[in-house]
């Protein structure tokens, strides 16, 4: 057992798509300080593409993504939670339990830690019944569970509020700060600069591919270096 | 879990066996013959007096013949003689044995507007028929009754082959799908008297004429070659062959009627020589 | 029209007095369906989930294989399966020609492409929504079959349905390996093309309309015991 696959370095990383180049190159390292980093920028900045380039989902064209420990365990050790919640068609604790019947835990076990969870997204009384029942909102609980009942020591989130009103975007900051302060390291994407302000360490500022800017919080909203992020943050378009 | 119960249920139902009886052998035998219906008064009798389960395998004499010779059946009773003689010499039949008779007629529309009601042959019937270009419907699948209907033309001096108009309708199936033709079309055809008799579905058609000598239709029990196909039941075979030309079978053979009219002549007992 | 009302006669006649012939030939015709679709389903439907979740060079090839498939001809996949079985053919040792092995044989074949390729069909659907969770987390294929397979269960159910409607009405393949025989390989379809041969319309209608009737019953009944399951509709 390794404590942490943490760092996680991007070495001069490219993303093409059909021959266009849309993320990179790019240089960054996340490493085990804790916290929550959180990307911004514009639609189509490439925002997703990197958390998925991080987690495994796309494949750097160019350049490298190196974690700190072996692939397996790597594999193991995060998790995702995407912008529309993907649900299983089946009961809420089921899914919460899935990532656990995958690793191998006793079905059993398994749905007695989803049962914990399902206590604190506070779905216990739909346990069992069809997931996608569920609202917007819930099903997005539904995923943060479900991504953090595996204890991961990353959680890449991409825009995990966007579609959700103010009540349920609540309840997930909730899940997000405590999942901080239980030692998972959180890099997230948002258009929400107040959602930003609320939960960030440190904010990576993205725009046509690149990070323009990457400041602790505090310093960022204080004055933006770039002139990007300036505008971006007064609400000018960026084209 | 309910989906559970239901794919248990279907296992359960998927494995239920089929049961095999004892003692069964396997006879391929003409429309004609099961269209008779006499099957049905002789298969109890056999399974009552041999402990034998015979299955029939209803085809035209063509592919009787063909099951035969690929050893697919333990024996097969046809009609016709020539394809028959040929099986035996080329061995795949170890013989040839007479069961009985019974006839072919010819059918056709109630009006009778070809005319052959009152006419002495067969051959003159065809003749009228084909003067008048009458709608006819053939078998044309290459079975016992096609091959005489084949013969009666050709005794008449025609060839269906060279007829033209489309008077001449070939269906290329058994005996009542044909009948069914001809029923549905109002057509002259030629069939065998059981078939005709059982048939269901007569409509305006009538039986015209019968009764010509070359109408006759000899039935042969003919045992597969043990030689060609050692796993045939050859004892089986041979206990049905004595069962089918003893006295009791032969005269329930010829005790058998449909509708106050005798279907079949016994005349077991000339067994042809072994090539 | 009279031989419409006479066949409603003669399959209420039929059903009334239970009559044996019919109960054993309505039994043999389930049997016989009933296993062939079972097996094509254990074939069929991990095919078409492995299809869904496996990307091979020639994957869009063996995909327009299998559609093709589906409209295999009953009387050939007949005429094949008589071939190899034939005695003189090269599984003649097994002596199935014309027993009812033969003709669920037969209908593995006509009902598997069909089942396989409704199974591609839907699992395909689920692994588009599916797609990203299952490789973030990491599954094995083996798993993300499993996954699929019984998550999309209800339309597998429909996708084995389909292929047990198709074999139960089938004729043309069972009537050539089977023989039709009486007390051994008849069913209710070769039954029906004996009686229409005979002549014999009511009785031949009366035997479709149990036949219709059950392959109803069969689809109500099985849809009825998946749904007391849950409330919810996939
Ligand atoms: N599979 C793909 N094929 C082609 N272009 C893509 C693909 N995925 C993303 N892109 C493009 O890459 C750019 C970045 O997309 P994305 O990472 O989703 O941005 P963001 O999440 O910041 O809005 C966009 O211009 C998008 O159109
Ligand atoms: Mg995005």
């Amino acid at each position: 057992m390794v404590d942490s696959i943490l760092p996680v370095v991007l070495d001069q990383a490219i993303v093409r798509k059909e021959g266009r180049q849309i993320v990179g190159p790019l240089n960054l390292t996340f490493g085990r300080e804790g916290g929550c980093s959180i990307l911004v920028g514009p639609n189509g900045a490439g925002k997703t593409t990197l958390l998925r380039l991080m987690h495994g989902l796309e494949r750097a064209s160019e350049g490298r993504v190196t974690w700190s420990a072996r692939k397996d365990t790597v594999y193991a050790r995060q998790s995702f939670v995407f912008q529309a919640p993907v649900v299983l068609r089946r009961s809420c604790l089921e899914n919460i339990a899935y990532p656990l019947f995958v690793r191998g835990v006793q079905r059993e076990k398994a749905r007695a830690e989803a049962a914990k969870w399902i206590e604190d997204i506070g779905l216990a009384e739909v346990a069992h019944n069809d997931a996608h029942v569920l609202s917007g909102g819930e099903k997005q609980k539904l995923a943060m569970a479900r991504a953090l009942i595996t204890k991961p020591d990353v959680l890449f989130l991409d825009e995990p509020t966007a579609n959700l009103d103010g009540a349920s975007t609540q309840e997930i900051e909730r899940l997000i700060a405590s999942a901080v302060q239980s030692g998972t390291r959180i890099v997230m994407a948002t258009h929400d600069f107040g959602q930003a302000r609320r939960l960030a360490t440190d904010i990576l500022f993205m725009y046509r591919g690149r990070i323009h800017e990457h400041a602790a919080a505090d310093i960022f909203f204080g004055g933006p270096a770039t002139d990007e992020a300036a505008k971006f943050m007064k609400g000018d378009l960026l084209i | 879990m309910k989906f559970r119960t239901l794919i248990t249920a279907f296992v359960m139902l998927t494995m239920t066996t089929i049961a095999a009886s004892a003692d069964e052998m396997k006879m391929a035998v003409t429309t004609s013959f099961h269209n008779s219906g006499l099957a049905e008064i002789l298969l109890p009798e056999i399974k009552k007096d041999l402990g034998l389960d015979v299955h029939l395998l209803v085809v035209g004499t063509g592919q009787a013949l063909k099951l035969g010779q690929a050893g697919d059946v333990d024996a097969i009773l046809v009609h016709s003689r020539a394809a028959e003689e040929a099986f035996v010499a080329k061995g795949f039949g170890s013989h040839r044995r007479e069961i009985m008779y019974n006839d072919f007629i010819l059918v056709g529309p109630k009006d009778d507007h070809a005319g052959i009601l009152t006419v002495k042959t067969a051959a003159d019937a065809m003749t009228l028929i084909a003067g008048k270009e009458a709608i006819f419907v053939s078998r044309g699948d290459d079975s016992g009754t096609h091959r005489k209907e084949l013969a009666l033309w050709k005794s008449a001096g025609l060839d269906p082959a060279s007829f033209t108009g489309n008077w001449y309708r070939a269906t290329g199936s058994g005996m009542g799908a044909t009948l069914n033709t001809a029923s549905a079309m109002n057509a002259y055809v030629f069939a065998d008297r059981a078939s005709w008799l059982n048939f269901g579905n007569k409509g305006e058609l009538a039986l015209l004429f019968s009764g010509d000598p070359v109408l006759f239709n000899q039935y042969a029990y003919i045992p597969i070659n043990p030689e060609k196909h050692p796993h045939v039941t050859k004892e089986l075979a041979a206990k049905l062959e004595t069962w089918l030309v003893s006295a009791k079978a032969q005269r329930m053979i010829g005790d058998y009627e449909i509708a106050g009219q005798q279907l079949f002549t016994p005349n077991a007992g000339t067994l042809d020589s072994d090539s | 029209m009279n031989d419409l009302l006479a066949g409603l006669m003669a399959a209420i006649d039929l059903i009334i007095h239970l009559d044996r012939d019919l109960v054993e030939i309505s039994l043999r015709s389930l049997q016989v369906t009933v296993t062939a679709v079972f097996i094509a389903s254990l074939v069929g439907l991990p095919f078409g989930a492995w299809l869904a979740v496996t990307r091979f060079r020639y994957r869009r090839l063996a995909i327009a294989l299998l559609n093709a498939l589906m409209g295999l001809p009953p009387v050939v996949v007949g005429l094949v399966v008589y071939i190899l079985l034939s005695r003189s053919g090269p599984f003649g040792v097994f002596n199935l020609l014309f027993t009812p092995t033969a003709m669920i044989i037969a209908q593995i074949i006509i009902v598997t492409p069909i089942i396989a390729s409704l199974s591609h069909q839907s699992m395909r659907d689920l692994w588009y929504l599916y797609h990203d969770l299952l490789i973030s987390i990491r599954t094995s294929k083996w798993q993300r079959m499993r996954t699929l397979l019984w998550d999309g269960r209800r339309s597998l159910l429909t996708a084995t349905l389909t292929g047990f409607g198709r074999a139960i009405g089938e004729i043309g393949a069972i009537m050539i390996v089977g023989g039709n025989i009486d007390h051994l390989t008849r069913v209710l379809t070769t039954a029906i093309a004996l009686e229409v041969g005979k002549g014999n319309f009511p009785l031949a209608l009366g035997l479709g309309i149990v036949l219709i009737a059950m392959a109803i019953l069969i689809n109500l009944a099985i849809h009825i015991l998946s749904r007391t399951e849950r409330e919810g509709t996939w």
